[in-house]
């Protein structure tokens, strides 16, 4: 990890382990407030679960002007983008896709929605709906290894994370704690549940938690409905395409709605946010990941909708192109964070039990 | 010039802005005039933490209850009874109804936690500090419809009788005047301005660090007592702590305290101890470190503790000095090293049985037959590495200000002055005569800014 990034958080972490003023406000000030000495391990937990909420930049004594020239939120989240890449394998990937973000997931998506298209000029669409456009087994033997290889480097990282910041074996209790965190989001919230300073300078605002909360559970829902799909698929012999009334559709149909609008709404927030108190070097991979997200989204409802149209084969084409671009960026997109977090979030719960 | 307003409130701080608030909710058309840039808007009140309430019962963050009794004795306690008892009674009676106030126009309160639980009865800790509760405050004005000048350095009222005819400053390379019906002064004191400070207090002042913002510099307090408005305080006292000599000229806040008097010796620049480190735990005892350390040549202390002490205390802002030898860390504090390690050795020999040592309470763990004795927490300097820290006056306010009544309205020898008001800072000799009680001045701020907004708000309709 680079030097420079740890030292500046460093720097920053004693003066505010000195004031102590904004221990209310989220998770990461009880955790830092325990240590006296910051090593790189607690530094980059520290980093990893700060949620860029922006509570404690407004509400500090010593942002500039003033000399010592406090901006948490940056620090940690410059070091938080470092570690990740610093964690990923393989490497190169990761330190591409924050800064090149916009350029890889175009390119993955037309490159892979030029794949499918000669795949299925080359025929073997033998089947009903849309295996008619691509085979199921095409599916499976580019789908298969594109779900494997994200989980295997996603685990190699997160290994290399929990032994960085001295993780203990897990308990369920320490898990529970961790999921009802994340699924309230609580650290978007600040102490009094108001929200963060995100859109408008210091006015507490509910608008990007619950943005973000649209986008993980439309994205959940999504990704269950696929794994009910596959379910039927296998298990009850029942192939797509399923009818409205069909638990597939029934998760996915709203999943794909919320995902949507939850991307565009988070772009159009994010516009307004201002960089200069996040990572202003991951704004663009950031986007792109947003953006490819969505697009996942958008291309599947649209896909429902114009499923029976000639248009089809395209849509599903570029469908199924965005899909494989996000599984496969996984590890190395913004998408890595709701990993570590989690496993911030984990290592938090160990502390703080652990703690006197 | 054409806007017309009906109060003009100068400074920018709690104070201002509870009474420009507050005349706001009354219908008065207001101007903040702050002469600080928006990023160190909020005067003083951007370093405050918390609010001392009293109340019957638990009431938001506080637990138990806190009488009218209870807390004036505190406050008689800390200002050896140089108090104005009924202005005191008057802000510790108001103050119950300002939390429930606070939070109605923004401010969001914590519970106590790490370090600061034995005040959870008494105190009331704004959920990101001071600077939050500023936010909202602005946040609130706005939407309330006052408007705000920043960077408006007021430079004269003019006093005519029994009124305040016009007031000038200066924004945006132009001076202006404007005619408000009525004003009010919560510009704080005049600590900022250290050429006042050396004429107050000498010579030493000039080495003294101000530990809130530079913008105090009491341009409009002077302007008034010129003009014979009332003064209270003692113009040649401040309110001083002993700090981090490492810490900024100004603004260096919270931070830059430091706790680990107690389990150390300090000497001066001689080498020399000069008071009993161990006379009683250090949040009663910071004030007069001030000034001890204001007394040494060159307004200088430095601290040196052993290993065995460092955790003992909250973290620092810069890290302490560190050598494996006395004689090392003496010349990295520019100290003379044989001294040192005499003051040290006799020190060392004076420390009898250290087995009751107990560093939350007075242990009674002292020193015998030395001059002058640590009578609590004596423990010998000894194992290495060594840790220096350096201490400096850190001034925290002045006491001199403007003569209020219980309308916080001002006067002069003749009597009241119709449409001048003040609150905070600027006004709080007229209550604390010496000493300092924590969240006490914000108690003040509050009470007396809404105070001076209802009654120069009735004055101007």
């Amino acid at each position: 990890m680079q030097t420079d990034l740890l030292q500046e958080a460093r720097r920053q972490a004693q003066i505010c382990n000195a004031c102590r003023y904004c221990e209310g406000y989220c998770s990461v000030f009880p955790a830092l407030h325990r240590e006296r000495a910051f090593g790189d391990g607690d530094l980059t937990q520290l980093a990893n679960l700060c949620h860029n909420c922006r509570g404690c930049y407004y509400a500090c004594q010593y942002t500039a002007p003033h000399e010592f020239d406090l901006n948490l939120p940056q620090a940690l989240a410059e070091l938080r983008r470092d570690s990740w890449e610093s964690y990923a394998w393989p490497q190169p990937a990761a330190r591409a896709f924050h800064t090149h973000g916009v350029r890889i997931a175009l390119l993955g998506v037309l490159g892979f929605a030029v794949l499918f298209l000669l795949i299925r000029v080359l025929g073997t669409g033998a089947g009903n709906g849309f295996y008619a456009a691509l085979s199921h087994s095409a599916m499976v033997a580019i789908f298969l290894p594109a779900f494997l290889f994200p989980l295997i480097s996603l685990a190699i990282s997160l290994r290399r994370y929990w032994a960085d910041v001295g993780g203990e074996g897990l308990r369920l209790s320490h898990v529970i704690g961790a999921f009802a965190s994340a699924a309230k989001m609580k650290d978007l919230a600040a102490g009094h549940g108001e929200g963060c300073n995100f859109e408008d300078e210091d006015r507490f605002s509910q608008a990007r938690r619950h943005i973000h909360q649209a986008i993980m559970y439309g994205f959940l829902l999504c990704f269950a409905s696929t794994a009910v799909g596959t379910i039927m698929h296998y298990v009850f012999g029942l192939p797509a395409p399923y009818p409205l009334w069909s638990l597939p559709k029934l998760l996915g149909l709203p999943g794909g709605v919320l995902l949507t609008l939850g991307t565009i709404a988070m772009i159009l927030l994010k516009r307004k946010s201002d960089r200069a108190l996040g990572d202003e070097k991951a704004w663009g991979g950031d986007m792109a990941f947003i953006a490819l997200l969505g697009f996942v989204a958008a291309s599947g409802l649209a896909l429902y909708a114009l499923g029976a149209t000639s248009v089809m084969p395209l849509i599903l084409a570029l469908h199924l192109g965005s899909v494989l671009s996000f599984f496969l960026l996984t590890p190395f997109s913004k998408m890595a964070h709701g990993f570590y977090r989690l496993a911030a979030l984990i290592r938090e719960e160990q502390k703080k039990r652990a703690a006197p | 010039m054409t806007e017309q307003y009906d109060i003009a409130v100068i400074g920018g701080g709690n104070a201002a802005l509870c009474a420009a608030m507050t005349a706001a909710e009354a219908g008065a058309r207001v101007l903040i005039l702050e002469t600080a840039p928006k990023p160190y808007r909020g005067g003083n009140s951007r370093h405050t933490r918390n609010f001392r309430c009293m109340h019957s019962g638990p009431l938001g963050p506080l637990v138990e209850d806190y009488g009218e009794e209870d807390y004036f004795a505190d406050l008689m306690k800390v200002t050896d009874g140089k108090t104005d008892e009924h202005l005191a009674r008057l802000a510790i009676r108001q103050s119950e109804q300002c939390l429930p106030w606070m939070q109605e126009h923004g401010v969001r309160f914590q519970p106590s936690l790490s370090g600061t639980l034995s005040l959870g009865r008494t105190n009331a800790f704004f959920m990101g500090g001071g600077k939050s509760l500023v936010n909202a405050y602005y946040r609130t004005a706005d939407t309330l419809g006052v408007e705000v000048k920043y960077e408006a350095a007021v430079t004269h009222l003019e006093l005519n009788g029994d009124r305040i005819e016009w007031v000038d400053f200066t924004h945006q390379g132009k001076t202006q005047r404007i005619t408000p019906t009525a004003v009010i002064v919560a510009s704080g004191g005049f600590q900022a301005d250290t050429d006042w400070l050396t004429r107050a207090w000498g010579d030493p002042a000039k080495n003294f660090l101000i530990r809130g913002t530079p913008y105090n510099r009491g341009v409009v307090l002077a302007d008034l007592l010129d003009q014979g408005v009332q003064s209270i305080g003692d113009p040649t006292q401040c309110h001083a702590v002993a700090i981090d000599g490492r810490a900024p000229k100004f603004d260096g806040g919270i931070v830059t305290r430091l706790d680990c008097v107690p389990f150390s010796i300090v000497v001066n620049k001689n080498a020399e101890r000069f008071y009993d480190e161990g006379e009683d735990v250090w949040p009663k005892r910071y004030a007069i470190w001030g000034r001890l350390v204001a007394a040494q040549p060159d307004q200088v202390g430095y601290v040196i503790i052993d290993s065995k002490s460092l955790n003992l205390f909250m973290p620092s802002v810069f890290p302490p000095l560190k050598a494996d030898t006395l004689e090392d860390l003496a010349q990295m504090m520019d100290l003379p090293g044989d001294k040192l390690a005499e003051t040290v050795a006799n020190f060392n020999a004076a420390c009898g049985d250290t087995s009751g040592f107990h560093p939350t309470e007075l242990d009674g763990v002292s020193t015998s037959g030395i001059k002058p004795p640590k009578t609590n927490w004596a423990r010998p300097i000894t194992e290495p590495p060594f840790y220096g820290y350096s201490l400096r006056t850190g001034v925290t306010f002045t006491y001199l200000g403007l003569k209020v009544d219980e309308n916080a309205q001002c006067g002069t020898d003749k009597g009241p002055i119709r449409n001048l008001w003040a609150a905070g800072e600027t006004m709080a000799g007229s209550i604390l005569g010496q000493g300092y009680l924590a969240g006490f001045g914000m108690t003040i701020g509050t009470v007396f800014g809404r105070i001076a907004g209802r009654e120069a708000a009735d004055y101007a309709n």
